[in-house]
């Protein structure tokens, strides 16, 4: 990722001009520092909280936060609320943010919400101040393994419906070449086995040799962390590291821009680590082999998921199997690839419809629906498996059923491949 | 004031029940166990009490298999003490010998306000709380709410019909069903049940398996359903047609 660094130089010459630095310094204490800023201090005493305070308040964040563009939110304002005495513990602030990283991108302080969030998050959540739907996700995850509240006995069941073999690992009892970690709503949700029923199909057209764990995978658990349940996604890294750690398989691939940040940064903490990748990059170089045939003559745009895109650098896998769609064509929305806005499920969003809506003009989904429909675009297409359903309800809460169709790029490939 | 507060685990209906239909038996080991949501009602409000007036809290649980996990997660929340009884129990001991165990229990340790849930989804009749509170001689109440310690005496409150509540005050020793806490049962963070996990202890106790006059069980079944649902089929002028059809039918529309 590309970040303007602040350069304080001791003096600088432009055009033959000189401009010492010294002006620029701070000789005596500013008004600033004349507020009590023991609530800041409180905050930013918290471990993974500290950049809080690194803020000098430039509102380059604002001008980037989709929080922002439907609410009274983004990290400038946190700082200067905090600055000004207001506890961030108690305000509906501190469960707005998505852990989109817009923020960070453009920061030339790093104050890094990233962290800042779930640490100031998971003190909330012990003081017990989190919104009670947040709190459901999290007991539904501790008990089923899924934030759905689903019986985990049916997390393989969409197998069924696949019409191919899908291994399940326990009763496979051989190795794998591609460990697919399929997560919960692509296990759950009807909208994400569609997807997960359209990967199985390409795996087995391509002949992968895959494997899924079945009712042995729980949640990654990378959004409930960032939501600020730390010891959940202990408990269910630890849980998912030990089964993985059964089987025999060269790498992993998810369909869950989420659980690839999990895999990615946070398992290996875990003794988890295995090569990892998101099922579009896993995709990408095997276009040629996909005989992608029937054309969808569609103009379609692509929604970034902020996990694969910002947090974890990925923008052309996904446009390149778009692209290798037969009469596609691929238009882009002006927030695209590193300024892409976010859906407004991520850093717990999604289990927090409710709470949100009292602080926002409208949802984040709805937001990008109109941008979307902005650009004229037939279908909007995604690759994270929070998407399809927040993006498909906000065509419909927008009035735009009929105007715009939610697909993922998964789906996409089978449709083109004529396995769906 | 000492609260004891009984907790037990229940089938988790999320996941369909284990029924063996050729015996009509329950699969108990088949199916997966949660902490009844009445009883996690009952502990809130005795962590509400012990906000309040300082309460000393212990929860307690027949052990009819695996209850640690209820009962760490019951003492992350605030209890102070987490008891288990030992013995010859399973998951499918009835109601009648958990409570003669627990009124045993509570002969031997003085408490001075036992509250339970209301009910469970295996004891939709309450049984629990009133038997321990009838072989103790206590005084009993069910489906309470509101509960309040007002000096020497507790007060709590019942609906009845007709929209009218009454409200109560008794002596301890008490035992209550809760119908509802006051505020939604509390979140323990995982972090924290671990750490009790680590930290603190379940207390065994030995409790007699006493013999005590019993129902039998014949057999668990699932209702016949009785009437079908039509379903109706077409686009949606036909199905608009078929409703006014049946609604003039059955005469439920003038003219």
């Amino acid at each position: 990722m590309q970040k303007a660094k602040p350069i304080e130089l001791e003096l600088a010459v432009v055009n033959g001009i000189e401009l010492p630095g010294h002006w620029n310094r701070m000789f005596e204490p500013r008004v600033i520092s004349e507020y009590d800023l023991s609530v800041l201090d409180q905050v930013t005493s918290i471990e993974g909280a500290e950049s809080l305070g690194y803020c000098y308040q430039c509102g380059k964040c604002t001008a980037v936060c989709p929080v922002d563009t439907v609410g009274d939110y983004s990290p400038r304002k946190v700082f200067r609320r905090t600055q000004l005495g207001a506890s961030l513990i108690d305000s509906p602030d501190l469960w707005l943010c998505t852990t989109c990283r817009n923020c960070l991108r453009v920061c030339p302080k790093e104050v890094n919400m990233i962290e800042i969030m779930p640490a100031v998050r998971e003190q909330a959540v012990l003081e017990g101040k989190a919104p009670e739907e947040l709190l459901t996700a999290f007991e539904n995850t501790a008990r089923y393994g899924n934030p759905l509240g689903e019986p985990p006995r049916k997390r393989a069941d969409w197998v069924k419906t696949a019409e191919v073999p899908v291994p399940v690992m326990s009763q496979h009892k051989a190795p794998v070449d591609v460990l697919w970690f399929v997560e919960c709503y692509p296990s759950y949700h009807p909208r994400g086995k569609d997807a997960s029923v359209a990967l199985a199909r390409l795996f087995n057209a391509l002949g992968i040799e895959f494997g899924i764990l079945g009712t042995e995978e729980k949640c990654s658990g990378d959004s409930q962390r960032m939501a600020g349940e730390k010891g959940l996604f202990d408990m269910l890294a630890e849980h998912n590291v030990k089964m993985l750690s059964k089987y025999q398989f060269n790498q992993i691939v998810v369909t869950d821009p989420h659980a690839f940040n999990a895999f990615l940064h946070e398992y290996p903490k875990y003794g988890g680590e295995w090569p990892v990748q998101h099922y579009t990059q896993f995709l990408a170089p095997l276009i040629d082999q996909m005989n992608l045939t029937r054309p969808i003559p569609k103009k379609v745009t692509f929604h970034d998921p902020c996990y694969l895109g910002r947090h974890n650098g990925e923008y052309e896998a996904p446009r390149n199997l778009l692209k290798a769609i037969p009469e596609l064509d691929l238009v882009e929305m002006g927030h695209c690839r590193e300024t892409a806005y976010c859906c407004g499920g991520g850093g717990g969003g999604m289990w927090l419809d409710s709470f949100v809506r009292d602080y926002t003009s409208q949802r984040l989904s709805e937001k990008r629906v109109r941008e979307a429909v902005e650009y004229g675009a037939d279908i909007l297409a995604v690759t994270c498996p929070y998407e399809v359903s927040r993006f498909e309800d906000a065509v419909k809460s927008t009035g735009n059923t009929g105007k715009l169709e939610v697909k993922d790029i998964a789906e996409l490939l089978a449709y083109s491949a004529q396995l769906i | 004031m000492r609260i004891l507060v009984l907790s037990k685990s229940v089938p988790d209906l999320v996941e369909e029940l284990a029924l063996d239909e050729d015996n009509g038996e329950l699969l108990h080991d088949d199916m997966t166990y949660v902490p009844s949501e009445w009883d996690d009602h009952a502990l809130e409000e005795a962590l509400l009490l012990k906000e309040e007036v300082g309460a000393e809290v212990t929860v307690l649980a027949v052990d009819t298999g695996d209850v640690d996990n209820m009962l760490f997660t019951a003492l992350a929340k605030g209890a102070d003490h987490a008891v288990k009884l030992t013995g010859d129990f399973d998951l499918a001991t009835s109601n009648r010998k958990r409570a003669q165990a627990i009124a045993n229990y509570l002969r031997d340790n003085t408490f001075d306000l036992v509250l339970s849930g209301v009910q469970a989804i295996d004891d939709i009749d309450g049984q629990i709380p009133a038997i321990v509170a009838g072989l103790l001689e206590w005084p009993h109440a069910s489906v309470v709410t509101e509960v309040s310690i007002q000096g020497e005496q507790i007060h709590f409150r019942q609906e009845y019909g007709g929209g009218l509540q009454a409200e109560f005050s008794a002596q301890a020793p008490l035992v209550l069903g809760i119908q509802a806490a006051r505020k939604p049962p509390r979140y323990a963070s995982i972090a924290k049940v671990r750490q009790m996990m680590k930290s603190s202890t379940v207390d065994e106790i030995d409790a007699s398996a006493d013999t005590v006059p019993e129902i039998e069980i014949r057999r668990f079944f699932k209702p016949v359903a009785a009437g079908h649902a039509e379903m109706i089929e077409g686009d949606p002028e036909e199905v608009a047609d078929r409703i006014i059809t049946i609604l003039k039918e059955r005469k439920l529309v003038r003219g």
